[in-house]
This record gives C-alpha cells, sequence and structure tokens, in this order.
C-alpha cells in the first residue's frame, strides 16, 4: 500500500511538497514519542506515528530514512520544520485522530513492526 | 503543461506514478537542466540553408539529397524565413514546384535567442507547431537550426555529465584510501556543537553518514555511525554548558568517534549508563529527548565505548566501530 493511499484512507493532511515521496509503500511502522526509542526501534522504510512536532523529528526520521511521519491528536509542526523536511526530502502528515486509532489502521493495513 | 508551456511539476510527477522517487528525481532535474542549458549549446551548427529565388523543386532535390527536412532561407546575409517539407508537401499538391521559396516559405519565421534557456525555446515549441526553430546570436544572426531532437539529445549529454560527475566523486572518494601512500592514513572530521541548538540537531550526525556513503562504507556501517553520532551530537546539545566537539576519525579498517566537552561532567557515569536513567529538565522531555536511552542506543551501535566524566570539568565519550569482519565482536562497553 503507497502513502498515497494510506493518507486517502485516513484522511490525512499533507503538510510538506514532494509528490513523489508519496508514491513509496513503507514497508515497516513504529510508535513513540521518545527520539531515542525511535532511534533504537524503527527500521529503514518504516512509517512513524508520534505527537512530537518540533524540528528535530526531521532529523531522526531523515537520519534512519524513514518513509513519512504521521503527527497526531492535531499537533501542527511550526514553519521550521516543514522548511526543513522539505529540505531533507521528508514526508510529514496531520491527522486529529490518536496514535492509537491511526497505529490501529496501520495494522490493519498489513504494516507490521521492524524486526 | 501550464499556459506559459513550462512542464508543470504536477503533470511530470503524473506521468511518473510508476517511478520509483529516485527516477522522479531525475525528471526533476531535467527540468532543471531545461534553465541551466543555453540554446546555443545544443543547437546544430552546420547550416544548410536556401535562397528565397530558388525553385521549390531545387528545394526537393536539396532535401533529398542532404536528407533534411527543412531549412533556414537566406537573402543577402539575412534570415527571411524558414522552408519546410510541410511547404514543400502544400507546393507539389498544387503542382507548383517552378514557383520560388518565397512564396511558400514561413516568414517572417520565429526565432529564439542562442543565449537563452533551453526551456524558452521548449515553450515555442509546445505553442506553436514548428518542427524547428531558428536561432540568432547576439547580432541577431543565424546562428543554427534547433529541432526537439537537438534539445532531447543536449539533456541527455548533461545528465550524462553530472552522472560521470557523481561516479568520478563517488570513485575518487571510495578509493581515497588506496590512492593515498602512507604507513597509515586516516581522515578526520571535526563538527563544533553548540549548546541548545536544536534547530541544528542531528546536522553533524547526517553529514558525516553522507560522507560514509560517499566513501564507500556499508550501509549498516553508516547507519550505526549515524545513530551513534546523532545521540552524542544531542548530548552536547541537551546537556552541555559551552557545547563540545565531535571528532570522526576514518580509518579502512575502524571509525572512532570522540564527542568532548567541557561541561558541566557526569555525578555517576555508571547509573547514566542505565537504561531509562536521564537528567533532562521536563522542557527537553516534552520534545522527546530525555528518555534515558541515548547511551544505551550508542552503546548498541558501537563495537567498542568508554565514557569519562570530571563533575565541574567536562566528559568524553570514546567509540569505535571495527570495520574488518574478524574485529567486530559484540557491542560492548566499559567505564
Amino acid at each position: 500500500m503507497t502513502l498515497d493511499e494510506i493518507i486517502k484512507e485516513l484522511d490525512l493532511t499533507i503538510l510538506t511538497s514532494g509528490e513523489e515521496l508519496r508514491q513509496i509503500t513503507p514497508t515497516h511502522g513504529y510508535v513513540s514519542d521518545l527520539l531515542s526509542c525511535v532511534m533504537t526501534g524503527a527500521g529503514k522504510g518504516s512509517i512513524w506515528v508520534t505527537l512530537q512536532s518540533h524540528v528535530n523529528i526531521v532529523a531522526v526520521a531523515a537520519l534512519l530514512e524513514l518513509t513519512a511521519i504521521i503527527i497526531t491528536e492535531g499537533a501542527t509542526p511550526d514553519e521550521a520544520t516543514i522548511t526543513k523536511a522539505n529540505h531533507e526530502g521528508v514526508l510529514i502528515l496531520a491527522t486529529p485522530k490518536r496514535s492509537f486509532e491511526i497505529v490501529g489502521r496501520l495494522w490493519e493495513f498489513g504494516l507490521r513492526a521492524a524486526n | 503543461m501550464d499556459q506559459n508551456g513550462v512542464p508543470s511539476k504536477k503533470k511530470v510527477n503524473k506521468k511518473s506514478v510508476l517511478i520509483d522517487d529516485r527516477v522522479a528525481e531525475e525528471i526533476t532535474r531535467v527540468e532543471e537542466l531545461s534553465y541551466e542549458i543555453k540554446i546555443g549549446e545544443v543547437t546544430t551548427h552546420n547550416l544548410i540553408s536556401v535562397s528565397p529565388h530558388e525553385t521549390m523543386i531545387q528545394v526537393v532535390e536539396l532535401f533529398r539529397h542532404k536528407r533534411i527536412s527543412g531549412a533556414p532561407v537566406i537573402d543577402d546575409d539575412h534570415l527571411v524565413g524558414i522552408i519546410s517539407m510541410e511547404d514543400l508537401i502544400r507546393c507539389l499538391l498544387k503542382s507548383d514546384t517552378n514557383s520560388e521559396v518565397k512564396k511558400y516559405m514561413t516568414s517572417p519565421p520565429t526565432v529564439v535567442k542562442a543565449s537563452d534557456p533551453v526551456v524558452e525555446a521548449l515553450k515555442v515549441f509546445v505553442n506553436t507547431h514548428f518542427g524547428r526553430l531558428p536561432v540568432l546570436d547576439d547580432e541577431g544572426n543565424l546562428y543554427g537550426i534547433l529541432t526537439k531532437g537537438d534539445i532531447t539529445m543536449g539533456l541527455l549529454r548533461a545528465l550524462q555529465r553530472d552522472y560521470q560527475i557523481e561516479e568520478l566523486r563517488r570513485y575518487r572518494a571510495s578509493h581515497l584510501f588506496e590512492d593515498i601512500e602512507s604507513d597509515r592514513s586516516s581522515l578526520i572530521l571535526r563538527y563544533q556543537i553548540k549548546p541548545h541548538d536544536f534547530t541544528n540537531g542531528g546536522a553533524a550526525s547526517s553529514n558525516i553518514k553522507r560522507a560514509l556513503i560517499r566513501l564507500g562504507a556499508a550501509p549498516m556501517i553508516a547507519r550505526r555511525v549515524g545513530i551513534a553520532v546523532y545521540e552524542a551530537e544531542m548530548n552536547l546539545i541537551i546537556h552541555t554548558t559551552n557545547g563540545g566537539v565531535i571528532r570522526v576519525e576514518i580509518e579502512p579498517h575502524r571509525i572512532s568517534i570522540d564527542a568532548t566537552d567541557d561541561g558541566p561532567g557526569i555525578e555517576d557515569v555508571q547509573q547514566a549508563m542505565k537504561p531509562g536513567y536521564s537528567t533532562a529538565t521536563e522542557e527537553i522531555r516534552e520534545l522527546g529527548f530525555g528518555a534515558g536511552m541515548g547511551l544505551v542506543n550508542i552503546s548498541r551501535c558501537v563495537d567498542n565505548m568508554i565514557l569519562e566524566s570530571t563533575p565541574g570539568k567536562g566528559s568524553r565519550m570514546r567509540m569505535k566501530i571495527y570495520l574488518n569482519e574478524d574485529s567486530v565482536g559484540e557491542a560492548s562497553q566499559s567505564k
């Protein structure tokens, strides 16, 4: 399932540019708001669900080569975060829904945690 | 295309639905190139021209003989029109082949300038049905003739050049250690980390990771170094008084990373190493840091880690990753 399809199904808001980034199919999923845990747990190609919206989430996603960040519960990243994400080619999505619900749906789509 | 004839991003990407992001990147590069490359660079020079007073039957012979499908019409060194296969067909249909060129040529011709970017010519091609455009130099003299094929060839050549340059860079970087002879060669990268500079958090680690990839390191090694340096970098940003320095030494057989600062130092290093232990403030925790996993992550990613600290003086963390498979042991930690 491509990110584009996931965006449609979950009614996610797209906050960054780069249409081609949305054609990618994420391989795994990960959820946490603690960046060090993400460093340990999120495998390459994962889609990451978090409440965090500050600029350092971009550095983490770029370093780990994650496919997208879904910011949940209506948290809105500031301009610096969006600018950096566009620069680094990181896709940021947002939703008012809770992390639990988003993760549940992603699981239904067949996404699993990386080993 | 939009109304100006510029290939718009949307259209290009729509076409690339079946293409992966790497190829999509190249499409954008083609767009970029059409702004960078000048029309003059892709134009064909060896000109075959006709006079407005030649007959159309002479043009038929010329086209057949030279295997071309169009030519500029020159009168007294001045470009006065353009004659193409379509004009010939119109003339043949009327059995009017003894007429002069000037009766059937397109005049005045639509021209482009040699010094303009290729995208200007693309706009004209899109908005008209011309197959070729006369190109003028800055003095208004005929410089050459441009076809869509010339543009395609020009862009392909430029892409090839780009590709070769990147290949060469990678080759040079990955052969760095073989090309330089010494008893012991190493490459040292240094990064100054400022305290509380969250905006640039992760910059050093991503730069180091990129350097390693270019040097030909295995992706897994680059990832391990990236994570270890990221955690060390964030520690300097979060906890230090005056920031610190990250020094990465790359040798053919190992990568050594040193992170040093001048305070405040760690009270109890043993305790700091415990998973979940953190001294981060509430404010820092709200940003998602301070999970107490940073040092644990580092020790997981490197083969050897030594953390020394003197309260009031500062800390020094030394990490090593071995590149020779035999020397890669279980991630270990000491002191």
